[in-house]
């Protein structure tokens, strides 16, 4: 299916928020949303990609 | 010194960790600024995440992420939710940013969001303006830290309105309050621990002087002599003048 992951087109075969982080590759500090809902890290395998839906993967960044 | 939701911090200096020349020219501002609190923020990973992360851990410092560049309720909120889980604390620096030149907090949607957040378990450490109805709505929404802007983020202009500023402390004499946002020189810095402020959060000032690390230690000396000030008691201010020699014994000559 296709999803949005931090504002660019993805085609996946994951079909879970935890399935996908792996998939593209993400690891470390993170913190998810998808569709502006915050997704807590405890249930990423259990919260289902839709198509179409947009996946945001947060990292610490410098900040004021 | 600073004590926030009953935690003492042994610095009134809070510093930012955004736009410094280098990695190890902000961990040597840090270190020169003896800064208690650093704040952070969160942005899509595109690769630099970790090794900030391991940046900023390694400053020993207590971290306080914010919600920068959010301009509504939800966005603030989801990304509060985000930083509590990536950074492990429930303290946030609530911005909901109204306009996009002047970066002025929106005042109705930053209560609405600090009610929300404090009712979810944060605490919250909203940057807001002077105004003491707004102020007063905040601490209602369950703010135990206001963060008043000197002047507009990254202008450094200073404090724009010192009298509203004093109004403030001397409205709520209890709340920890922070100027935070608009320091330019360590003299600014100054006033606002002269007006009775309990710290100071600059980002700014130090990371784009020509030299960050001078000016880290220029302000921590500059706030220090502010706390001082203020703890002295400092005199009245005058129009006319007041011979500070004594009088009697004159010589006629």
């Amino acid at each position: 299916m296709k999803i949005t992951i931090n504002g660019t087109l993805h085609e996946v075969s994951a079909t879970t928020v935890a399935a996908v982080l792996e998939e593209a590759g993400f690891t470390g500090k993170l913190a998810t949303a998808l569709d502006g809902d915050f997704v807590p890290a405890g249930l990423r395998a259990t919260t289902p990609l839709t198509e179409g839906a947009a996946l945001e993967v947060l990292a610490p960044m410098q900040g004021g | 010194m600073p004590r926030f939701y009953g935690t003492d911090i042994d610095s009134a200096l809070m510093l930012g960790t955004a736009g410094y020349p280098s990695p190890a020219i902000l961990a040597e501002a840090f270190r020169a600024s003896g800064a208690g609190i650093a704040t952070v923020s969160l942005r899509r990973e595109s690769g630099g995440g970790q090794d900030f992360w391991a940046l900023i851990r390694d400053l020993g410092v207590r971290v306080l992420p914010n919600t920068a560049g959010c301009h509504t309720v939800r966005e603030a909120v989801t990304t509060a939710q985000m930083a509590r889980e990536v950074f492990d604390t429930p303290w946030i620096k609530l911005e909901v940013i109204g306009h996009a030149d002047s970066l002025q907090p929106d005042p109705f949607a930053l209560v609405e969001a600090a009610r929300i957040l404090t009712e979810d378990g944060f605490q919250v450490f909203p940057y807001c303006t002077e105004d003491l109805i707004v102020c007063e709505h905040l601490i209602e929404a369950g703010c135990e830290v206001l963060m008043p802007w000197g002047a507009p983020i990254g202008s450094g202009l200073g404090l724009n309105n010192r009298y509203g500023l004093r109004a403030l402390r001397a409205h709520v004499p209890n709340v920890p309050l922070v100027v935070d946002a608009g320091i330019g020189l360590p003299s600014h810095a100054a006033a606002a621990m002269e007006l009775g402020y309990d710290a100071v959060l600059l980002n700014s000032a130090v990371a784009k002087a020509g030299d960050p690390v001078r000016m880290a230690r220029a302000m921590a000396l500059a706030i220090e002599a502010g706390a001082l000030a203020h703890a002295a008691d400092p005199m009245e201010a005058r129009d006319m003048a007041v011979p500070s020699t004594p009088l009697i014994g004159r010589a006629f000559l």
